[in-house]
């Protein structure tokens, strides 16, 4: 004679009725556990937005900021650099940044609000390296006589145009992402936060 | 004599009781004020006021960050433009410029880090806030002491009277009791900007400030207790039906 | 059941005992059926076991054992504790259920061992099952002190500067070892850091292995019962004790309302008293650990302050060594002459229900000098009750009376009247 036999109805009910919220009691145990695992108030306050004075940027030249703990890259683009996204425009997958991440407002084809100023993530969408700038066109690179400029990421060889974009058949699934960014004053950009909020 | 019985009997119950363990050593007995402690979020912001403005160019609050003032109703603008010194972000931890060092030097003793104090200053006389309560208040003039202030709760304090622009300076004038124990009665010899019930307000606030900084969760974790022991005694009710419903077979 | 799963428990069993454990230990293990309240407090034990283990595990993630001072002059451990606190999402939950279950633990130990005492449940044959029972209590101490080092306070710090030099009593060799205790000529970083690795690492690893070894030598003799009267000694046809139950569904259905009833009480502190009244955590430790000053007066936490009377009330030295060290003697052996008592207990019954008067008045003698020992233990040495009789010789009265209800037990346990013991127990 075991159990499940003598069981009444009575008794399955309790019984449901005690597994069930002992699972809700379990679940909510659980929640400060796991809440304890996801970034802390330190950690997001930290991740607040940055200033970064661009005034003493000089043309074709690169500057870093960290925001969040990332590399930010500010790079000043010359009128060569410009022209050059038009000849990469054939070559890259996702000229349009159709499939990539940034906001609105640097959905073009320079991807950034002033032509000028690219301010994009430097992590690469493959695994996250940092890839290393490639300005200059030409020989000199190490990339090919063709090689119009812009970033290679060490760790698998994805390769960048000037506006972050990849170039097809690269390990890398996206462009570069472009982070919420505005300018503060003519000189001055605030990144992490768009004007929008 | 029924009545002294009586009082032993609570005195002994509240030392069973949970009585705080921080008995001093032999000394003098503390009289502290009940503070006013109130959650009142204009009350904790006034106080928040007080506490930048007086309290934080010696000491520290390094386990606060200026953001964290949002839980007392604070935005973010308001913090930063009228608690913040320039130059600092809302996301940084309430620090002071001097190096913890430089005090030991200038006051004689390593200046505290504020953020605990309420917590800290829990005594067998009163709570934390009692303690700054009547510690704020009982400032008195001292001419012998290097700072020329002197303090009835914390005798021979390092600390001047911050806050003596407010309330005005105290006298004292000490007493001999029959037991030959000493008592200070404090008189106030030149009148502050604020009234004496002003000044207490305002120290009221800036200990409600103080507690709160204490555990900023306190409130928060009361709540969230309610719910836990109402979930509890209902799954008390289900658990014990179903002990009783298998027990039937027990005989 | 589906035969899919049957089959899937068929080849699990082919492979681990699954079922046969599940049967041995839970389903087909006879307790006996006249368990009373003082039955819930090992299960508890197991429950607050857990707690502090997971609890435990996630302050892991987020405490940092460094006894350096960060830019703002406050000891990084310090510090980390209260980043725990504020800023860990949760934090503060956790750290109220690790920081409340240390003095849980010790309540349900407390309650569990005096069962023990109150039904005779050392006797023969459950000889071993006590002297693992005393390993958890020696090794849950060792957890308990060495924890209470990490938050890195001022109770923290001299708490353990106290204790640590109780070893330096010790002749010959007293100094050197707390030496190595220590890591250094004062606590410090090394001691923060060993500490550390003890109460995380070492220690749950001994306590986990000896709570194993209670449970299993428990399972093999089975439990002892309020009457003190063997079930096993009366079985049906079929080999089940009469008076036996399965501890599933029946215990676990009564343990769940007792978790339930612990957790409530458990809650209560934990939401709405996290500090104690300042006994689980006190209130000087909320200042960061200064090694240049001293509290006023340091008392342990309140699960050892009777132990902490017994080192206090020896005052005198003997055989030419002096009081120090015969006060580490007596709080040592206050500890381990619990182990001995399967072998001074005389008394031809095992349960208080049956034992005559004098054992009875001996257990409420004792009892009673325990409680106060633990009282006097948080208070300065030249405390007085009502300001008038002086604690330190009570202290000491007690004491002799916590050791005489040990050492004389062999000689009043067999002179005592006792009553006989039924052939069956008993239900209220």
């Amino acid at each position: 004679m075991s159990v499940d036999q003598k069981m009444d109805c009575g008794r399955r009910n309790l019984l449901l009725a005690t597994s069930a919220v002992g699972g809700v009691a379990a679940v909510a145990t659980a929640v400060p556990f796991v809440a304890s695992l996801t970034p802390s108030e330190r950690a997001k306050a930290a991740g607040a937005p940055v200033e970064a004075d661009i005034g003493k940027l000089a043309p074709g030249e690169m500057m870093t900021v960290e925001w969040r703990g990332k590399p930010v890259w500010i790079l000043r683009r010359t009128d060569e650099m410009l022209a050059s996204l038009d000849k990469t425009d054939a070559v890259v997958s996702d000229p349009l940044s159709d499939k990539s991440i940034q906001p609105d407002y640097a959905k073009n084809k320079h991807r950034s609000i002033k032509p000028e100023y690219l301010v994009t993530v430097g992590i690469c969408t493959h695994l996250g390296c940092s890839p290393s700038e490639r300005l200059k066109p030409g020989a000199e690179s190490g990339l090919g006589a063709d090689w119009a400029g812009g970033f290679l990421c060490p760790c698998h060889g994805s390769l960048f145009d000037l506006a972050g974009r990849v170039y097809s058949s690269m390990p890398a699934p996206t462009n570069l992402d472009v982070p919420p960014h505005q300018y503060l004053a003519d000189t001055t950009l605030l990144i992490g936060e768009d004007g929008k909020a | 004599m029924k009545m002294r019985v009586i009082n032993l009997i609570k005195r002994a119950a509240a030392v069973l009781l949970f009585a705080p363990s921080l008995a001093l050593a032999a000394g003098a007995v503390l009289h502290l004020d009940r503070a006013p402690v109130s959650k009142d979020p204009a009350a904790l912001q006034h106080g928040a006021k007080l506490f930048v403005n007086y309290c934080l160019n010696c000491h520290s609050a390094s386990f606060m960050r200026y953001n964290m003032l949002q839980n007392i109703g604070l935005s973010d603008e308001l913090i930063r433009d009228n608690l913040m010194f320039t130059g600092e972000r809302v996301g940084d931890q309430m620090k002071v410029a001097m190096r913890p060092g430089d005090a030991k030097v200038w006051f004689g003793t390593a200046v505290p880090d504020l953020t605990l104090i309420a917590r800290q200053r829990n005594s067998a006389y009163g709570s934390g806030a009692d303690w700054l309560y009547t510690y704020l208040r009982q400032f008195y003039r001292d001419e012998s002491r290097p700072t020329g202030w002197n303090n009835v709760v914390f005798e021979n304090v390092g600390m001047p009277h911050v806050l003596w622009e407010l309330q005005g300076d105290q006298v004292a004038t000490v007493s001999e009791n029959a037991d030959g124990s000493k008592s200070v009665s404090l008189s106030l010899a030149k009148p502050g900007t604020m009234s004496a019930a002003e000044y207490d307000q305002a120290v009221a606030d800036l200990v409600s400030f103080l507690v709160w900084m204490g555990e900023p969760v306190a409130e928060k974790r009361k709540t969230i207790g309610m719910f836990v022991l109402l979930f509890l005694a209902a799954f008390f009710v289900l658990t014990y039906a179903l002990k009783k419903n298998y027990w039937r077979d027990i005989h | 059941m589906t035969t899919k799963s049957q089959a899937l428990l068929n080849w699990i069993d082919e492979r681990f005992p699954l079922t046969s454990t599940w049967k041995a230990h839970l389903s087909e293990y006879y307790a006996p059926k006249n368990f009373n309240f003082w039955y819930f407090f090992g299960s508890l034990a197991l429950l607050v076991l857990v707690i502090q283990i997971v609890t435990g595990i996630f302050l892991v993630m987020h405490y940092k054992p460094d006894g350096t001072l960060n830019a703002s002059g406050i000891p990084v451990a310090f510090a980390s504790v209260e980043y725990i606190m504020r800023e860990v999402p949760g934090g503060w939950l956790i750290r109220y259920l690790h920081s409340t279950g240390a003095s849980a633990f010790f309540v349900v130990v407390y309650l569990h061992m005096f069962r023990g005492l109150l039904y005779g449940s050392y006797r023969k044959p459950r000889e071993l099952i006590w002297i693992f029972g005393t390993l958890i209590f020696l090794a849950l101490m060792a957890e308990a002190f060495m924890g209470y080092l990490l938050p890195w306070g001022q109770m923290s710090y001299w708490g353990a500067q106290v204790i640590i030099n109780l070893f330096s009593a010790i002749p010959l060799i007293g100094e050197d070892l707390s030496l190595v205790i220590r890591g250094d000529y004062v606590i410090s970083d090394a001691t923060l850091n060993r500490f550390f690795a003890f109460h995380v690492i070492a220690v749950p690893l001994v306590l986990i292995g000896l709570v194993a070894a209670h449970i299993i030598a428990l399972h093999e003799v089975g439990s002892n019962n309020p009457d003190g009267v063997e079930i096993k000694k009366k079985k049906d046809a079929n080999g089940i004790p009469l008076d036996g139950i399965p501890f599933h569904p029946y215990y676990t259905v009564k343990d769940i309302v007792g978790v339930v009833v612990f957790l409530f009480f458990f809650s209560v502190v934990v939401f709405f008293a996290p500090e104690g009244g300042g006994y689980f955590l006190e209130y000087n430790n909320f200042i960061p650990a200064d090694p240049l000053k001293t509290p006023p007066h340091i008392a342990p936490v309140w699960y050892f302050t009777p132990y902490y009377s017994i080192l206090r009330a020896v005052t005198f030295p003997l055989f030419g060594l002096d009081a120090k060290f015969w006060g580490v003697v007596a709080m040592g052996a206050s500890v381990v002459i619990i182990a001995f008592l399967p072998w001074l207990d005389r008394s031809p019954v095992k349960s208080i229900r049956y034992k005559g008067p004098i054992f009875k008045s001996a257990l409420v003698i004792f009892v009673i000098s325990f409680v106060i020992l633990g009282y006097l233990g948080v208070k300065p040495p030249e405390y007085a009750f009502f300001d008038v009789i002086p604690g330190a010789p009570i202290a000491q009265i007690c004491s002799v009376l916590y050791f005489a209800f040990f050492l004389l037990m062999p000689w009043y346990s067999k002179i005592d009247k006792c009553k006989p013991e039924p052939e069956r127990v008993t239900s209220k």
